[in-house]
């Protein structure tokens, strides 16, 4: 696809989903491709989830979704990795308010440990803004940032998620996370 | 808050200018400053326009020659009156400073007038001793502190070394949008 023609159309966001086996090379191929559609990466995140790659980026693009899909199939082709990719709308970067915390949880491996505390969460109406979980041996282990509605909500929060975390047999921290500015 | 007690006095600095606070990706943010003669009028006026600059810019405790556009080894700090603020030495500026011992490694997130759209989560010591010269009179002074006021002088002498916060950030994950403040 030339300049003129990407440009000639609106540019959109789209969201490209990579899953699959890793090996070394993956975010220089799709983004490889990504940069011959004149694309521009916005926010991205990767990590290996067990060993399976994961990555999920924004891109913003004249091209379409289809042509996006097209552009990132040769490294999809063989079978290890499946890539989708999605129009989105335009980010609602609204206004982050509200304090942030930091919650931390660790105990034996049992089905429903993140059902039940981030239930605790969405009834105290605290939004999760980053998330991430680690199974080891028969160890599971949550870490999670998130923006309460008001400072004073941490004391309810607080209190329900030890009351769940009781309940699992998991310790549960609930601790705010300030801003230094310098 | 306890006020050092130092064998050494701030000298009394003109009147400063308030100058433009710059901010990234400005190259001169990634320029390490060279030496100064602390004596010298040039560096005794942009001590001065530091501090003035730091004084009218909300929330902000230290200043580096880097953010008003000038590669130099100069930068002010005030912590008095923070609420994190341990030990405080008040209003100072430093010449050709450099950490002689930094201890005590803790986490924080850190905001800069600099990087107005990002906190960044990192280790920095709390307990430091630094030497540097006074601008005016050129002596040179040990200043050991502790807590808030060790993070706010790590962070500025960093300007000076031409590195900002994200250069020292822990993770892919350590980058966050930053809050507003009411």
């Amino acid at each position: 696809m030339s300049r003129d023609n990407v440009d000639a159309m609106r540019e959109q966001i789209i969201a490209v989903t990579v899953l699959g086996d890793d090996r070394p090379g993956i975010v220089a191929g799709v983004t490889a491709a990504l940069a011959d559609l004149h694309g521009n990466l916005e926010d991205s995140t990767m990590t290996l989830l067990r060993g399976h790659f994961a990555m999920v980026l924004l891109v913003r693009t004249g091209a379409s979704a289809a042509a996006v899909e097209a552009a990132l199939h040769p490294l999809s082709a063989n079978g290890s990795l499946v890539i989708n990719t999605r129009v989105l709308g335009e980010p609602a970067l609204g206004q982050i308010r509200g304090p942030s915390y930091a919650l931390r949880v660790h105990g034996a491996d049992r089905p429903g440990i993140v059902a039940a505390i981030t239930g605790v969460v969405a009834r105290h109406g605290a939004n999760i803004v980053d998330l991430g979980t680690r199974l080891g041996d028969g160890l599971y282990v949550l870490t999670a940032e998130l923006q309460l509605t008001s400072e004073a909500s941490a004391v309810g929060l607080d209190a329900e998620l030890r009351g769940a975390a009781e309940e699992l047999g998991v310790d549960v921290r609930l601790s705010p996370i300030d801003d230094d500015l310098l | 808050m306890t006020a050092a007690v130092t064998a050494w006095a701030m000298p009394e600095l003109p009147a400063g200018t308030v100058r433009r606070v710059v901010r990234a990706p400005d190259p001169v943010l990634s320029t390490p400053g060279i030496d100064v003669d602390p004596t010298g009028s040039v560096t005794i006026e942009l001590a001065a326009d530091l501090l003035a600059t730091q004084a009218v810019s909300p929330g902000c405790v230290g200043l580096a020659a880097q953010q008003v556009g000038v590669a130099l080894r100069v930068f002010s700090v005030d912590v008095s009156g923070h609420a994190k603020t341990r030990t405080c030495h008040g209003a100072l500026v430093l010449c050709n400073a450099e950490v002689a011992s930094a201890t005590r490694r803790e986490r924080g997130r850190e905001g800069c007038l600099s990087v107005p759209d990002f906190t960044g989560d990192l280790a920095r010591a709390r307990r430091l001793v630094i030497r540097g010269q006074l601008p005016l009179t050129g002596e040179w002074v040990e200043i050991t502190t502790d807590g808030f006021e060790a993070v706010a002088l790590q962070h500025e002498i960093d300007h000076t070394d031409g590195l900002l916060f994200l250069d020292r950030v822990s993770g892919p994950h350590g980058i966050h949008p930053r809050r507003t403040y009411l």
